[in-house]
């Protein structure tokens, strides 16, 4: 069932032969992906497999020992596990935070901070609150206001929702699809939840405890997600052939 | 629940306090303990309101030298924090002398001090500005060092300049340390300007509580002793409380970390 991707001509984001070592113990060894523009991609694997790691190399974070990542005139932004706000500041400040490093002007910023605080579910009166008052998903909902705030065309994930219950993390997964369906960008998805994995994305990039690359599955489900689609045949087979991939690379 | 807490962080200590001055002064008339030794609560009251005016001058004067060294500290350690927290060079070359300036006791500094400036109120503030700035430097530096790393990350994502990393995440951080560097010193500096009082505070117009603990020791008044210590503890408090408060107000946004 695992079907590899053909490469894209123009592809958003390029892997090529990424490896990364922290003193003996590696971590990514000889990763390479293509991935194009406007698309979702998951990557799961065991915990320790690199997968955070391989974001950030993405994201510029973290310099791999060799190989490279190519961002095809990509703007990159990311969302990491903890919501990350400024406590000191409100919603709205933290919001706006990228455009005031760029130094955009007020108007542009609280015209942008509305839109993006529109798109992700948050009203008038939470995004003047300070993260203390906030839940937990109103400060994830915030935390990608703010990565969306500079209209990035890639988004990296890393495992956003690992700290939510699963009805919030359904309700939040549904919004993020809906956000990359209407901003049209491409999206790395780091996640253990081989479920989350599949429902969202069009390929899952599974990583073996070595920290290999396992597999790269093609995910060629209806473009509408709806969560009644995964209790679908299709669905559970996908699902079945990730988790056998998984399995495999332990 | 809070109302009454708040009640007996305020009534249980009084009604200690008002048991313990009753015991005092029942042993005082059971017992006529010398007044050289031991003078009883009302001979105590009874001083204190006949020299009201001098002991309000000089609890005055030292709150003034406190409120000043505590200023001065406040800056020069919030400069040397800033410089620790950004050149490992300074942080390694000054920070073991700032140690050992900690750990001489005050009572040996402070006679250098009044040799190099005099005795006078310019000694007593210097006094006081080095037994405070301690507790603020290194609150400072470790709140402008100990950043969340994913907020650091942040700012390398966006590209941030060194100037916005400390404005924009480094100072905010380090405000809450600051407050409780503050807090700390803020105790001691009562403690330096008696101790400055003490040494440095005579032949001039301006007499502090410690000057006043100094004569009333030399002339065995002991009233006027357990008076000026009584109001040396009551500005200590004060001044805690004072500091306290501040931070509480002006920094409502920080509560989430000055509550931890």
């Amino acid at each position: 069932m695992t079907a590899p991707i053909s490469m894209s001509q123009n592809p958003a984001i390029t892997i090529d032969d990424l490896s990364m070592q922290y003193g003996d113990a590696t971590v990514l060894d000889s990763v390479s992906c293509d991935i194009p523009a406007g698309q979702w991609v998951s990557i799961v694997g065991p915990s320790g497999c690199g997968k955070s790691t391989l974001l950030r190399c993405v994201a510029g974070l973290t310099n791999p020992t060799t190989g490279m990542v190519q961002l095809g005139g990509q703007q990159p932004a990311f969302v990491f596990q903890d919501p990350t706000l400024l406590p000191w500041r409100s919603a709205a400040d933290n919001i706006q935070l990228p455009l005031e490093l760029e130094e955009q002007s007020m108007e542009n910023r609280s015209d942008r901070i509305l839109q993006v605080a529109q798109l992700v579910g948050l009203d008038a009166t939470d995004i003047n609150k300070y993260p203390r008052e906030l839940s937990g998903g109103m400060r994830m909902r915030v935390s990608i206001a703010r990565a969306l705030v500079m209209k990035p065309n890639a988004l990296l994930l890393d495992e956003p929702f690992a700290a939510l219950d699963e009805i919030l993390r359904q309700q939040l997964n549904q919004e993020l699809l809906h956000i990359w369906q209407t901003q049209q960008m491409t999206v790395l998805f780091v996640t253990h939840n081989v479920t989350e994995a599949v429902y969202l994305s069009q390929r899952v990039l599974v990583l073996n405890a070595n920290g290999t690359v396992g597999g790269d599955v093609a995910i060629d489900l209806p473009a509408d997600r709806v969560p009644a689609i995964r209790n679908t045949p299709p669905f559970l087979e996908k699902t079945a052939a990730v988790t056998r991939i998984l399995q495999e690379g332990l | 629940m809070k109302t009454k807490l708040s009640i007996s962080v305020v009534l249980y200590p009084i009604i200690f306090l008002l048991l313990l001055l009753a015991v005092w002064q029942t042993a005082d008339w059971i017992w006529k303990i010398p007044r050289i030794l031991l003078p009883s609560p009302w001979e105590i009251i009874t001083v204190c309101s006949k020299r009201i005016d001098d002991l309000w001058s000089a609890t005055l004067i030292t709150a003034q030298a406190a409120i000043s060294g505590f200023a001065l500290a406040m800056v020069i350690g919030t400069t040397l924090g800033l410089l620790f927290s950004v050149s490992k060079v300074a942080r390694r070359g000054v920070y073991p002398y700032m140690i050992f300036l900690q750990t001489v006791p005050i009572v040996a500094i402070a006679p250098l001090i009044i040799i190099w400036f005099g005795g006078g109120m310019t000694s007593i503030v210097i006094i006081v500005t080095v037994i405070s700035l301690f507790p603020i430097v290194t609150n400072v530096t470790t709140g402008l060092r100990t950043v969340d790393a994913g907020l650091l990350d942040l700012m390398t994502l966006y590209q941030a300049t060194p100037y916005q990393v400390l404005f924009k995440v480094r100072l905010p951080n380090a405000i809450p340390y600051l407050v409780t560097g503050a807090k700390i010193s803020s105790g001691l500096t009562i403690v330096g300007a008696v101790i400055g009082e003490y040494l440095a505070g005579h032949g001039i117009d301006e007499q502090g509580l410690g000057y006043y603990i100094f004569m009333g020791s030399q002339n065995f008044k002991t009233e006027v002793l357990f008076a000026s210590i009584f109001l040396s503890s009551l500005l200590g408090v004060t001044m805690v409380t004072a500091v306290a408060v501040i931070s509480r107000t002006l920094l409502a946004r920080w509560t989430f970390q000055l509550e931890r």
